[in-house]
């Protein structure tokens, strides 16, 4: 389906170019409706906004330590919106644009980078989604869990599975390939190649020229693409959600892409990287990319964008008001969530407990 | 004579060994060119090139198995792995390997070897960045298992970690990293493995505890000298081999002991040493041996870990039945 493509051949699938040009040959792809596509910019822009806002409460100390997503939004706006709502959606933690397509509440993320328990409590039947992994490389597995599970059902639910280009290096990543080559996983495995894993870059992670290649050792099909060209995401993720539909097979996607900010607000990427780089990277912006292909189109005028910007901050700003006002979570469920039903050894700790923070009833 | 914090001791210690020693080396990620997230590692590339100090891809079970491979061929790595929770992955290699070349080749390979990772809570981090698993890594034959409280200590315990014949893992309290100074020399010594560290004499009440917790439970110890008991605190360092003796004599002295850790609860450190005293010491105790210890739970989220965490009042409310207890 990727022959075009194929990375072993150097060659990396891209739509929209730096100056927000279509190819020609974009119409031979699945693309959004202009509908849709307005709708993945004002994503991108909420998602832009929403970062750039929890790096600056992490400044002024009413954010705990935040990984920005700046500059890799198409990446998982384009892939989410490519797959069906009741597509298994497993997260690394450089998702936010999909989280946001897919319907989470912009202020349950903010409660789990403010440290509750219940920004990851998501309405698993309504977003399809498993929560944030902090163990790198380690969801990958699960994934391959979920569609074994899916077709067993005889659902023809698809699963999309995230991870990042240090993660490809870990044990995980290269077993739940090997499983879902074997099991011929209804499956897309998306790695974004931001170019770094914190200070690490890429070619230190891998000698291989690039990560897509990988799949083909697995036996199915790897696809590097612009991960900053949402069209090529939308398309690519699109066929091949298409061909696992199909049940033919896994795809690898790597999405070329770029960490615009810090690893995490306690990252100083001035340590590891040049200033040059990260200017000519600014370039690519995946967000002025598809600004300028809406306003050459007329899909938007120049004036609607600050608009557009002002909302998205707004809408920030009163959903991390919400999560702030959330209340702590509490000492009774940082124990009472441990099972099911709590066994007498661990409810007398709690009662010890209650006793120790003078909360003796 | 230097001021240094414990993460800068860290960082000197390796330093000071790797000008000694040729065979060191050290690695894993973000360790080279960054100096390591927290700056463990810092200066050690540019001072003794990439074949000693380096980055490697992100695997924790290969930065393990690829330096007991090293160890078996005559280096000494000292690893880093960035985050204890993040050990998981080569909890294979340290269980099935690590913990037992010389056992099954019955001496014929050896491991002098360190494994480095900040452990412990209470700097707000994300998930899986605060737990105190120490237990699990004791638990395993052929490993030992080294925290230090201290910079001093630390200096002097990674170096003894260093020229140990055996694998060690060295668990570095990270909330204490930067928390204060202390002197230390500049030149290299060693602190023995296996040996507590009597931080004050004390008759009344025998305190203990390690790593991050040292800081409140001294603490406590000196409230409770405030109100008139006299408290034996020690600084046990060495979670195996752990000091049986040092601990055991102060018992025997004080007839009172109260145990404080981070970790969970249940078959943790205070469990083994609770369970040596009462059957070694029995007929010394006036108070049952306590523990006062973290929960059997998951390590909440920030905005709850004001509920997993021991504070100084806990301690000394807990230390007060300890002493007050009568038959
Ligand atoms: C197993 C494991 N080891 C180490 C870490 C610490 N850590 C967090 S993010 C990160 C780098 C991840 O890089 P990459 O997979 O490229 O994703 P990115 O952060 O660039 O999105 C590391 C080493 C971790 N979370 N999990």
């Amino acid at each position: 389906m990727f022959e075009k493509f194929d990375p072993r051949k150097g060659k990396r699938f891209q739509l929209l170019n730096e100056d927000g040009i279509l190819s020609a040959e974009a119409r031979k792809y699945p693309m959004m409706t202009d509908d849709e596509l307005l709708h993945a910019f004002k994503t991108m822009i909420l998602a832009r906004e929403a970062d750039d806002w929890a790096v600056s409460l992490n400044r002024q100390g009413r954010m705990p330590t935040y990984p920005p997503v700046k500059g890799q939004e198409a990446n998982s706006i384009g892939s989410i919106m490519a797959l069906r709502q009741d597509d298994w959606f497993v997260q690394a933690f450089r998702e936010l644009g999909g989280l946001l397509i897919r319907g989470v509440p912009l202020s349950q993320h903010y409660l789990y980078f403010l440290g509750n328990e219940w920004g990851s409590h998501y309405d698993i039947d309504r977003f399809h989604i498993t929560p944030i992994s902090v163990p790198i490389g380690s969801q990958m597995p699960h994934a391959v869990g979920l569609a074994y599970a899916e077709r067993y059902k005889g659902n023809d639910r698809v699963t999309i599975a995230f991870i990042g280009d240090g993660g490809t290096s870990t044990g995980d990543f290269h077993e739940a390939m090997n499983f879902a080559g074997v099991w011929n996983s209804s499956l897309i495995f998306y790695v974004q190649n931001n170019q770094y894993a914190i200070s690490v870059q890429r070619k230190k992670q891998t000698a291989s020229p690039t990560i897509a290649e990988k799949a083909f050792a697995y036996g199915f099909e790897g696809v590097q693409i612009d991960g900053n060209d949402l069209f090529a995401v939308y398309a690519a993720t699109k066929l091949a959600a298409e061909k696992a539909r199909k049940n033919k097979g896994p795809t690898l996607i790597e999405g070329f892409t770029y960490r615009m900010g810090a690893h995490t607000t306690a990252d100083d990427p001035s340590r590891y990287r040049d200033e040059e780089e990260v200017q000519q990277w600014a370039q690519k912006d995946p967000l002025l990319r598809i600004q300028k292909y809406l306003i050459k189109n007329k899909l938007i005028q120049s004036g609607e964008i600050e608009t557009l910007r002002k909302e998205a901050r707004k809408t920030a700003r009163d959903a991390f008001e919400e999560a702030e006002n959330y209340s702590d979570e509490s000492l009774d469920n940082i124990y009472r969530y441990t099972f099911k039903d709590m066994p007498p050894i661990l409810e007398e700790q709690l009662e010890k407990r209650r006793i120790l923070e003078g909360e003796e009833d | 004579m230097q001021a240094l914090t414990i993460i800068s001791a860290v960082n000197d210690a390796l330093i000071t060994e790797m000008r000694r020693d040729p065979s060191i080396v050290t690695f894993g990620e973000d360790v080279g060119q960054e100096g390591g997230v927290f700056r463990a590692t810092v200066n050690i590339q540019e001072e003794f090139g990439e074949q000693r100090c380096f980055d490697t891809p992100l695997a924790e079970s290969a930065i393990v198995g690829t330096a007991i491979g090293m160890a078996v061929a005559g280096l000494k790595p000292v690893v880093e792995i960035q985050f204890s929770g993040f050990v998981y992955p080569a909890f294979n290699q340290i269980i099935s390997h690590v913990a037992r070349l010389r056992n099954r080749t019955r001496g014929a390979l050896t491991l002098p070897m360190v494994i480095r990772m900040p452990f412990s809570g209470g700097i707000r981090a994300i998930e899986h960045h605060s737990e105190s698993m120490e237990a699990l890594f004791a638990h395993i034959p052929g490993l030992k298992v080294v925290i230090p409280s201290t910079p001093y200590d630390t200096k002097g315990l990674l170096i003894a970690a260093m020229r140990d014949p055996d694998p060690v893992l060295f668990m570095e309290p990270k909330r204490l990293y930067r928390a204060f100074k202390q002197e230390v020399p500049e030149e290299a010594y060693t602190i023995p493995i296996g040996k507590a560290r009597i931080v004050e004499q004390g008759d009344d009440l025998t305190l203990i505890s390690y790593g991050a917790q040292m800081k409140e439970t001294i603490e406590a110890g000196h409230q409770l000298q405030s109100e008139g008991t006299s408290v034996e605190l020690i600084d046990l360092r060495t979670i195996y081999p752990w000091d049986k003796e040092t601990v055991l004599k102060s018992v025997k002295k004080t007839g009172r002991i109260l145990v404080v850790h981070e970790g969970p609860r249940s078959f943790g450190v205070a469990a083994e040493l609770i369970s040596t005293i009462t059957s070694e010491a029995f007929e010394y105790l006036e108070a049952p041996p306590t523990r006062l210890t973290g929960s059997d739970i998951i390590f909440p989220l920030p905005t709850a870990e004001k509920h997993f965490l021991l504070r100084t009042e806990h301690i000394v409310q807990v230390a007060h039945e300890v002493v007050r207890y009568e038959p």
